[in-house]
């Protein structure tokens, strides 16, 4: 008697209480501002309806801006974000920092074993998932079809570097204000070295050997800077070394370039409504140089939880509504196929649907084959495609992007550049005792 | 004026400082055509001006996009408060340093403007610290505070020139004729100081609601101003000038129309007393 | 009379403004002294430690230190110069009778009221940008190639964009001062003969003495730390050629995410506007008769 009573009253408590837990959780979410995010602020409806007892505020902040907060935040346990937007280069070492709480126990409905393999291995650290990849993307080049028709070339699927140089000579119209090709200039670790760094993958070069040393010195990447330089030069638009990714999809959407190696995500915007060239846009795999490594990087921007967050319960019913299947059904619903957030599940390639999507084929064969474990010819000591995932990266590969902007710039030879790098480099590593 | 001047000089300098005005205006104005025209007319080549396609769009879709009554109560909130509240610490301050001078201080001044001199960005860490522990992270009070105190020696530097203004005379005959510390300050003094409470109130108002730094650094999403609504409108997937200027000029349009409106308050504000 | 408690009194009424300050520099200033000394990256926080002097030797060692210093001093200097000269004349021009008065001052402030961040990004995309910037548009017109401001010559653009900013500041500190010339003494030259050069350089310049200290005093407090403006335009760019020291601890203490450098840095960048200031004052610091 006594004890049923008691179990009665244990439950009746543990319903109130759940029911208090339940009443209203407010979860902050910290995004970055690109499309595909906004688009999810738009859809909230959706999540709201389902979730009527979680709240979400929004921080919507310019990326260098939201990197710059988050990280403060979570190094200093400030908790003041339940989800956060990161991107591959964080996650492995905040990982291993213990500032992330690990999403291995999202629902079955999440169907984790539905992640694209090359995305998923970026995200997890020692089995542990810390992140949930929102969408991925890797690089490849978008051209002109009517202005490679024009000069009586085509485009191979697959390209060299070789065919890039020929074709943006043959585009190249500077009385037009037609550059054959636009490449990142700005400098910064995720900006022009993001390329760069994923350039030299296909010329052999590296950052570091095992022992890590930096290996600027090497006739590698002398070969990549002095393309690279060479290119931009003879058939990039003037003020490159001002150029991010947003001047130069704004350049290429007006009409002012013949090609432009950047982001698999860059395609439904080039082929968007902002886009005066939208029914011209071919794709190629980014380029290589024949010696088995192609110049295309893999990035996903996903969605973590801070271990510091109060509210985890709450985060990962947001993050399993913003990251499942059912979230790329709901955008297809509305706002038709190509604008799906890209690169995550292997699901979504198998999709007949999805498959029309004009860059679909492109951006899964592009993400596939990027190996962030074995980003170029020789062994490295390190993770990551188009960075290094030690935390000093994002220091010396802005130190590193400056000094290349320059020689972009014309304030210093190819030579010059590599020779700063290097010495740079050196001495950081040294100074942080990677270098024994 | 006694001098007389002929109508042929009258139109002279009208046109020459009218150009000058025009010139210097000219950046603004133009965000704000800009902000009227579709992506595609803002970045034609050449330019255009009245033939351009006109829309509205922009700013539905950045109203549309963002919370921006919120964060631009936030923006009052802060700018007003900060501002406020440093007036209430700083005439005191400000009075006793005008009518009851001593030797040091002139050093005193100095050393409050000294404490303006670190970069923001060399102390974020340590404030973000401070806030933290005192859990003053993303509210409006903890922003009062920082913009307060960055502001407070000019504050405290432009009502003491003002102050240094007002007679002494008219302080002592209020002083025979009895008057407590207090009915001084409350009927003699501040009457005559309005004017310059008042500039330093506006230009200390426009200062906090341009500060882009902490503002940005220290909040989320309950105490962002405008400035944080900003940041999430630069650079968004390809330059989109027309919506940026859009945004652009909703953030600056309150400070300027209430710039506008207190044109004359604000120019002697801004003098600092540098001319008796 | 009350003298002795009305100086007490004085005493008690200053006191909250210094120790709110006091406080407002002493704590952060020793926190980041304290950090100054250590080995403190956010994104490493398993290794830490006294790393004594280590951190301003590296500011000390870096190349782009004294291009950096330079730069600092340079962008300081020439806002200074711009906004003072551009200002008397601006201010000479308003001083004259004019039609719509109100409405031309109105336009001539609006530049303040500009959040920094807009302001910079106005120039940069609006006005600057190689492709589609008006500058390029009108060097286009004229049939000449456009004018590649931030690559080729992005000091001199920053220091632009800031002045722009700045000049209304200046202009109107002028406008008010020459309010208060007395329009007798000049009437008095112009009758003696003096010429209108004679005119500005000996009644009027001297006037604004006052007015310019104020300007340079005040101005030189706020553009010592500006970083904002390059951060959104040049990013310190091409290469080193527009970093500021500010901008230099920026890049440490948010790209780098090292505490200690940018503690250091901080450290230095008050020691060097502690050292323009005492020269200020040497230099123009009796024209104020505080």
């Amino acid at each position: 008697m006594t004890t049923t009573l008691r179990a009665l009253l244990g439950a009746t408590a543990i319903v109130a209480f759940a029911g208090t837990a339940m009443a209203e959780t407010t979860i902050t979410v910290a995004t970055v501002n690109n499309g595909d995010m906004v688009r999810m602020q738009g859809l909230m409806d959706d999540f709201n309806a389902k979730h009527p007892d979680i709240k979400v505020e929004w921080v919507t902040l310019e990326e260098n801006v939201l990197r710059q907060n988050v990280t403060t935040d979570i190094a200093t346990g400030g908790g003041q974000y339940d989800v956060i937007t990161i991107g591959t280069y964080e996650v492995p070492i905040w990982g291993k920092q213990g500032w992330l709480a690990s999403l291995n126990d999202l629902p079955a409905e999440y169907d984790v074993d539905d992640l694209l393999p090359a995305i998923r291995g970026g995200l997890t650290v020692d089995g542990n998932l810390y992140a949930s990849p929102f969408y991925g993307e890797s690089s490849m080049v978008m051209y002109r079809k009517d202005l490679m028709e024009a000069a009586g070339l085509t485009m191979p699927d697959a390209p060299t570097w070789a065919d890039i140089e020929k074709a943006a000579a043959a585009m190249t119209n500077k009385e037009a204000e037609i550059y054959g090709v636009c490449l990142r200039g700005k400098a910064g670790w995720g900006e022009n070295m993001a390329f760069l760094t994923a350039m030299s993958n296909s010329f052999g070069a590296r950052w570091f050997d095992e022992a890590w040393n930096p290996q600027f010195d090497s006739p590698e990447w002398k070969a990549t800077l002095e393309f690279y330089l060479n290119l931009m030069n003879n058939y990039g638009p003037p003020g490159a070394s001002n150029n991010g990714f947003n001047e130069n999809l704004t350049l290429f959407n007006q009409g002012k370039c013949g090609m432009w190696i950047d982001a698999t995500v860059a395609a439904s915007f080039v082929t968007g409504k902002d886009s005066t060239v939208a029914d011209k846009v071919g794709f190629a795999l980014a380029p290589d140089n024949g010696l088995g490594k192609r110049g295309n990087w893999l990035w996903a921007w996903s969605l973590a939880i801070p271990a510091s967050s109060q509210k985890q319960d709450a985060a990962k019913t947001f993050i399993n509504w913003a990251t499942n299947k059912d979230y790329l059904a709901l955008v297809a619903s509305k706002e038709g196929w190509a604008n799906v957030p890209p690169g995550t599940r292997s699901s979504l390639y198998a999709n007949e649907e999805y498959a029309k999507v004009p860059f679909a084929k492109m951006t899964i064969d592009s993400i596939n084959s990027a190996d962030p474990n074995a980003p170029t010819v020789q062994p490295v000591p390190y993770v990551g495609v188009q960075f290094v995932a030690i935390p000093e990266f994002q220091g010396l590969g802005t130190t590193v992007g400056e000094i290349f902007s320059a020689a972009l710039a014309g304030q210093k030879t190819a030579d010059e550049a590599l020779a700063e790098a290097q010495a740079a480099v050196t001495d950081e590593m040294t100074a942080t005792g990677y270098i024994k | 004026m006694a001098r007389a001047h002929s109508p042929r000089r009258l139109w002279l300098t009208t046109i020459a400082a009218w150009t000058v005005a025009l010139i210097i205006f000219f950046p603004v104005l133009w965000m704000i055509l800009t902000s009227f025209k579709t992506e595609a007319s803002a970045v034609a080549m050449p330019p255009e001006f009245l033939g351009a396609d006109w829309t509205l769009e922009n700013y539905v879709e950045v109203w549309g996009r963002s919370d921006y009554p919120r964060f631009f109560w936030n923006s009052v909130v802060i700018a007003v408060g900060s501002t406020l509240l440093g007036l209430l610490i700083a005439i005191p301050a400000a009075w006793s340093m005008a009518f009851v001078p001593g030797k040091r201080t002139k050093d005193l001044l100095m050393w409050m403007l000294s404490t303006k001199m670190m970069p923001a960005v060399a102390v974020m860490v340590p404030i973000y610290l401070l806030f933290l522990q005192f859990g003053l992270l993303d509210t409006r009070i903890g922003l009062v505070l920082v913009l307060m105190l960055m502001n407070l020696p000019i504050i405290i530097w432009m009502l003491y020139t003002y102050f240094k203004e007002i007679p002494g005379e008219i302080l002592e005959a209020a002083r025979m004729d009895g008057a407590s510390l207090w009915n001084e300050i409350v009927y003699v003094l501040t009457p005559m100081a309005i004017p310059g409470i008042a500039s330093t109130m506006l230009l200390n108002i426009i200062l906090a609601w341009n500060e882009a730094f902490w503002t940005i650094t220290l909040t989320t999403t309950k105490a962002a101003p405008l400035s944080a609504f900003i940041a999430s409108f630069s650079a968004p997937q390809g330059l989109f000038y027309a919506k940026l200027s859009a945004a652009s000029a909703m953030a600056i349009m309150p400070i300027l129309i209430l710039g506008w409106f207190s044109q004359k308050q604000l120019v002697r504000g801004l003098t600092f007393g540098a001319v008796k | 009379m009350s003298t002795q408690s009305t100086r007490l009194a004085a005493r008690f009424m200053v006191a909250p403004s210094v120790i709110l300050l006091f406080i407002w520099m002493i704590v952060p200033l020793a926190m980041t002294a304290w950090f100054s000394f250590r080995l403190y990256r956010l994104l490493s926080p398993d290794r830490t430690g006294w790393v004594g002097v280590n951190n301003y030797v590296w500011f000390f060692n870096s190349p782009d230190f004294w291009l950096a210093l330079t730069n600092t001093l340079l962008l300081v200097g020439g806002v200074l110069l711009i906004t003072v000269v551009l200002g008397i004349l601006i201010a000479l021009l308003l001083d004259q009778p004019i039609k719509g008065q109100g409405v031309l001052r109105i336009l001539v402030i609006a530049p303040f009221f500009v959040m920094p961040p807009v302001a910079a990004s106005i120039w940069e995309n609006l006005f600057m940008h190689p492709q589609n910037g008006l500058f390029s548009a009108i060097a286009r017109g004229f049939g000449a190639q456009p004018i590649l401001f931030l690559e080729s010559y992005p000091m001199p653009s920053v220091i632009g964009i800031v002045a722009w900013e700045w000049l209304p500041f200046a202009t109107l500190i002028f406008v008010t001062a020459l309010q208060s010339l007395s329009s007798e003494q000049l009437e008095a030259a112009e009758m003696d003969g003096a010429s209108a050069f004679n005119r500005f350089r000996f009644i009027i310049l001297p006037h604004l003495t006052r007015a310019i200290t104020v300007v340079i005093l005040i101005q030189t407090i706020f553009l010592l730390g500006i970083f904002g403006e390059i951060f959104t335009t040049t990013q310190g760019g091409p290469g080193s050629a527009s970093t500021t020291l500010p901008y230099m601890i920026f890049k440490q203490a948010i790209v780098a995410k090292d505490i200690g450098r940018a503690a250091a840095g901080g450290i230095i960048a008050v020691i060097l506007a502690n050292i323009v200031a005492y020269f200020l004052m040497r230099g123009i610091g009796r024209h104020l008769d505080a």
